[in-house]
């Protein structure tokens, strides 16, 4: 009992993933030239970039440090400030510049800009990622679908060392999960088997997330950055079908009769 | 239509060469032309299991590197005269060892043989994901004993992914082989039940080799127990699964070696 209490007074430490969307900048040769053509479309709709997240992408240019830290700093002076730079070096971004950022997909939303500048009131909800000195989880998300709420389906056991993620929405495994594996979603999980291995659901900060297991032999299960170990569950709810979610800041489990 | 057969298991120990050989010399006996290939290069046991290391000359690695020919390297077994040896070399890694070289091989020996039962490393590394990499069905060795049981549980996650049949969008055929197996121990709960292990791992079960002595004396003696005792547990087992793998529906039963009452009366006594 009294380790009980101990548990619940700690305050954990919580860690999020978040999707933001974010414009990415892919300048070219002749560097000049790109940045009159974007003073001329800066100056059609002016404050456009003003705090927006923008990656830079210099995949397609033979930069060196010098030349990059000069383009950051050109792009400074317009007031557009670069969240991350994407396709160089991690050894050209000194102090004080932006991180190394990779790993984004595309994202139909904005590839129509240059044409169309879209309302103002388009901004993302969290500009304020730009004063964090370590911006989290860089991949532009794709827009879920206003009409079909994403899920995704996985017909078939997930085997150790396997990972099933799937940070856009909820997840239904067919199948068991085995011990060293992990199944990973931004919404609930369902698992039509065993549970012996991870199960992270409400990853990018949902906690209305739950999880549903045939029979719960999990290793570790976390909703919302808040996680429970094995040895932490309550006995009574091994090899059980069991649901588990957020009440408040604790971690509530029920059998599923 | 030859069928390449990868046995293999990610867990070192828990029975996979003598698997091999077992197997190998089963379907050799029914009259199949097989070969045996060691993919453990440099860490060979092949060649000792079937009692034919006094007789290699060139290696899987000699043939793949293109220093000798395929006849060259195969060895005859001398009492199965439908069963033979593609050894590996002990002297070299398995950087050696090339994707195309392999590939090459393996098509030489689909053309010669109906079987080929490759014999992969333990791991998850190069050397195993390149025995597999050819292979129609896999034989999955597995000892009742929950680490073995999650390296297994890996590599069907790897065969249903790196081999070049799941490239292809098929199916490779996967089949439990339960070894080591202690039927009394797994009643008393000191070992993980069939059916735990069936139910983890979700893969139909080709048959369970009983714990026995016969299979260390056979390896010992540099022969697959199936040659050396067919009438001891551990031959019949295997004798079953080589029979399941051809097709045949054979009932599954756990035999254990055959003992007089006396004997039994004596191993009671002394348990």
């Amino acid at each position: 009992m009294n380790a009980n209490v101990a548990i619940q007074q700690r305050k954990s430490l919580r860690f999020r993933g978040r999707s933001f969307m974010a414009l990415v900048f892919a300048p070219e040769e002749p560097l000049d030239e790109w940045l009159a053509e974007l003073d001329e479309w800066s100056a059609k709709s002016p404050g456009y970039f003003v705090g927006r997240p923008i990656i830079l992408d210099v995949s397609g240019l033979p930069l060196d440090k010098e030349a990059l830290a000069k383009l950051i700093a050109d792009l400074g002076s317009r007031n557009i400030r670069i969240m991350g730079v994407e396709g160089t070096k991690a050894s050209f971004l000194g102090l004080g510049m932006p991180p190394l950022v990779g790993g984004g997909s595309a994202s139909a939303a904005v590839n129509d800009l240059p044409d169309a500048p879209p309302p103002p009131a388009a901004k993302p909800s969290a500009p304020a990622a730009n004063e964090n000195a370590n911006p989290p989880v860089m991949p532009a998300a794709e827009p879920a679908e206003a009409s079909r709420p994403a899920s995704l389906v996985h017909d078939s056991p997930v085997r150790s060392g396997q990972s099933v993620i799937f940070p856009q929405g909820d997840l239904t495994i067919l199948g068991s999960v085995a011990s060293g594996s992990e199944v990973v979603a931004g919404g609930s999980i369902h698992i039509y088997g065993a549970l012996r291995g991870r199960a992270i659901a409400g990853s990018t900060g949902d906690a209305q997330a739950r999880i549903f297991c045939n029979k719960l032999e999990a290793e570790l299960i976390a909703i919302d950055g808040l996680y429970r170990t094995a040895d932490e569950m309550d006995p009574q709810f091994r090899s059980r079908p069991v649901q588990a979610w957020l009440d408040g800041e604790t971690m509530a489990m029920a059998t599923l009769s | 239509m030859a069928k390449v057969l990868v046995v293999t298991s990610g867990k070192g120990g828990v029975g996979k060469t003598t698997s091999t050989a077992a197997i190998g010399a089963a379907l050799a006996k029914e009259g199949k032309n097989v070969v045996v290939v060691d993919f453990d290069v440099g860490l060979r046991n092949l060649d000792l299991v079937m009692g034919a290391e006094r007789r290699v000359v060139y290696d899987l690695i000699n043939v793949v590197q293109g220093d000798a020919k395929l006849p060259q390297a195969l060895i005859r077994d001398k009492r199965v005269d439908t069963l033979c040896l593609l050894p590996a070399s002990q002297t070299r890694d398995k950087d050696a060892l090339t994707e195309e070289g392999v590939s090459q091989v393996m098509n030489e020996l689909r053309e010669k043989f109906d079987w080929v039962i490759c014999d992969s490393p333990a791991g998850i590394e190069r050397g195993a994901t390149l025995a597999m990499r050819h292979a129609d069905v896999a034989i999955v060795v597995t000892n009742p004993e929950v680490s073995s049981v999650r390296d297994s549980d890996r590599i069907i996650g790897l065969l249903d992914a790196k081999t070049a049949r799941a490239e292809k969008g098929e199916r490779i055929d996967k089949h439990l082989l339960l070894t080591r197996y202690d039927p009394a121990r797994a009643e008393r709960g000191e070992m993980l039940k069939t059916e735990d292990v069936l139910e983890i791992l979700s893969i139909p079960l080709l048959g369970i080799i009983p714990e026995s002595e016969e299979v260390l004396k056979a390896s010992n003696l540099g022969s697959p127990v199936t040659i050396s005792n067919p009438l001891s547990g551990p031959a019949r087992a295997y004798a079953d699964a080589a029979k399941r793998l051809s097709g045949e529906t054979v009932l599954l039963t756990i035999p254990t070696d055959r003992r007089s009452l006396l004997d039994r009366l004596f191993m009671r006594r002394a348990a």
